[in-house]
């Protein structure tokens, strides 16, 4: 079977087609089978990992994905950057790493700051987010953990809860889901973190059934996922407006309860009170195991990327 | 009033050159902005401004005498005046009529509006990239940020013309 990944960059979950997403998967699921092992195709590989921008899990998520595939890890966090780059700019510590490794994953506050270093670089690029923009590979897990519980991403409806404005997993989540055929998304935020003019233009002109909504509670009977975001308090001028705002957007087990049974939550984690830790244990939560399924994801994502020997290992393409 | 609003003001035809009709009132000196024409370069130009015109009832002129418009320079007026009708002329006669129409992907033109877009990074070496999402109305969308910039903010977001690297 055909590779279309083999060499590409990863900018933006819209850089690709609802059918190489479902190789992805196909791949991701195959993937599992090594979660707890090791599958060495990439080990004469070195990725990098520039993480400008702090950031525990996703980078640990890449790295652990890139050890089970027996590649080796090169690079920094957040607090090293400063030091890396020492006053130099973006564009020259790329190209450094451009020369060192086969393949750089990178994390910047600047949106559009990955599509710059896929510009300078000469090996493929990975996003690991861009400031407010994309978090392909977040969507890209986000939707392989819906198509694991409910067997399907089409013919669902969605909630996206929280900060749409500033928060890029909920901006990817929605983009990742206009691939598909949602029934409808319920956009579920405070006017102030409304999604972005190009986030609503781009549903659209896709055609995809959408509604604002401030509340929750008005649409929880209707959905089938709700993907949850942090709504962060310097988002707001007014610190009494922030409080009011979480209490009405926390996520409570009293009002999943009024939802469909088979309603699941998401969340891209870490979350810190937006839902009710009662809700942890219930059978709503779905987040750790979202969580789990970035490193599958990620060492199919890695592996088909670099175009390993797959097939030779008893993995189909 | 006369037909030939020009010819009113002490404004000779140019032997070889461009003009620029039809800008609206008020835009003539962001069309020169837009072409990095600073009055340095040489050429003669004339500016009208605030003539008469039947079609937009005011209207801005520029004339440029030795320059030739080049086809990237043509498109970029029609950001900021897309009403403008572009005049080659040669020994005094118009050869050739063009409309202006907004390209489908500016280059190194305008600033991106978003502060944290990577081209407003200090010390890269980038360039904007904008595609157009819309004719009518304008909308542009940066390649970088995915910002979305209207009409009414491009006149603002020009920088200093047509970037010549
Ligand atoms: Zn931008």
């Amino acid at each position: 079977m055909d590779n279309p990944f083999i060499g590409r960059d990863v900018i933006s979950i819209l850089d690709f087609s609802r059918k190489d997403l479902e190789q992805l998967f196909r791949v991701s699921r195959e993937m599992e089978r090594f979660r707890k092992s090791r599958i060495d195709v990439l080990r004469d590989k070195i990725i990098a990992l520039a993480f400008f921008e702090p950031s525990t899990r996703t980078r640990l998520s890449f790295e652990t994905a890139a050890k089970r595939l027996g590649a080796n890890v090169i690079g920094f966090s957040a607090a090293e950057a400063t030091s890396v780059a020492k006053g130099e700019n973006l564009a020259d510590t790329i190209r450094m790493l451009d020369s060192y490794a086969d393949l750089i994953v990178i994390r910047h506050r600047f949106e559009g700051a990955a599509k710059f270093a896929a510009e300078v670089a000469s090996n493929p690029v990975i996003n690991a987010g861009d400031g407010k923009q994309h978090h392909p590979t977040q969507a890209m897990l986000d939707l392989y953990t819906i198509l694991k519980l409910f067997g399907r991403i089409d013919g669902l409806t969605y909630a996206v809860v929280g900060d749409l404005r500033y928060g890029r997993a909920a901006t990817s989540f929605i983009y990742g889901l206009t691939l598909f055929e949602p029934r409808k998304i319920f956009l579920v935020s405070p006017p102030l973190l409304r999604a972005r003019t190009e986030v609503l233009e781009h549903l659209r002109r896709r055609g995809v059934p959408f509604e604002e909504v401030d509340s929750v509670e008005s649409i929880i009977e209707e959905i089938d996922v709700m993907y949850v975001t942090r709504i962060q308090r310097e988002r707001f001028p007014d610190p009494m407006e922030y409080e009011k705002v979480r209490g009405a957007y926390r996520i409570t087990l009293e009002l999943l309860e009024k939802g469909k049974d088979s309603l699941k939550v998401l969340h891209p984690l870490p979350k810190v009170d937006e839902i009710d830790h009662r809700v942890d244990s219930s059978k709503y939560a779905a987040y750790f195991e979202q969580a789990a399924n970035g490193v599958p994801v990620r060492m199919a994502l890695l592996a088909l990327i670099l175009g390993a020997d797959l097939e030779s290992m008893g993995v189909r393409l | 009033m006369s037909s030939e609003p020009e010819a009113t003001l002490t404004v000779s035809k140019i032997r070889f050159g461009t003009v620029i009709d039809h800008i609206p009132s008020g835009r003539a000196l962001n069309v020169l902005k837009v072409l990095g024409i600073r009055g340095r370069e040489g050429y003669r130009i004339a500016v009208l401004m605030n003539v008469e015109s039947k079609k937009l009832g005011r209207k801005d002129i520029v004339k440029i005498e030795g320059k030739i418009l080049m086809p990237e320079e043509v498109s970029v007026i029609a950001l900021i005046a897309p009403t403008a009708t572009i005049n080659i002329v040669k020994d005094f006669r118009v050869v050739e009529k063009r409309r202006v129409e907004v390209p489908d992907r500016i280059e190194g033109l305008l600033r991106c509006p978003n502060p944290t877009c990577i081209t407003n990074k200090e010390r890269e070496p980038i360039r904007t990239k904008f595609r157009l999402v819309s004719r009518n109305p304008l909308v542009l969308q940066c390649e970088y940020c995915g910002t979305m910039v209207s009409e009414k903010d491009i006149i603002e977001l020009l920088g200093n013309g047509i970037d010549k690297r």
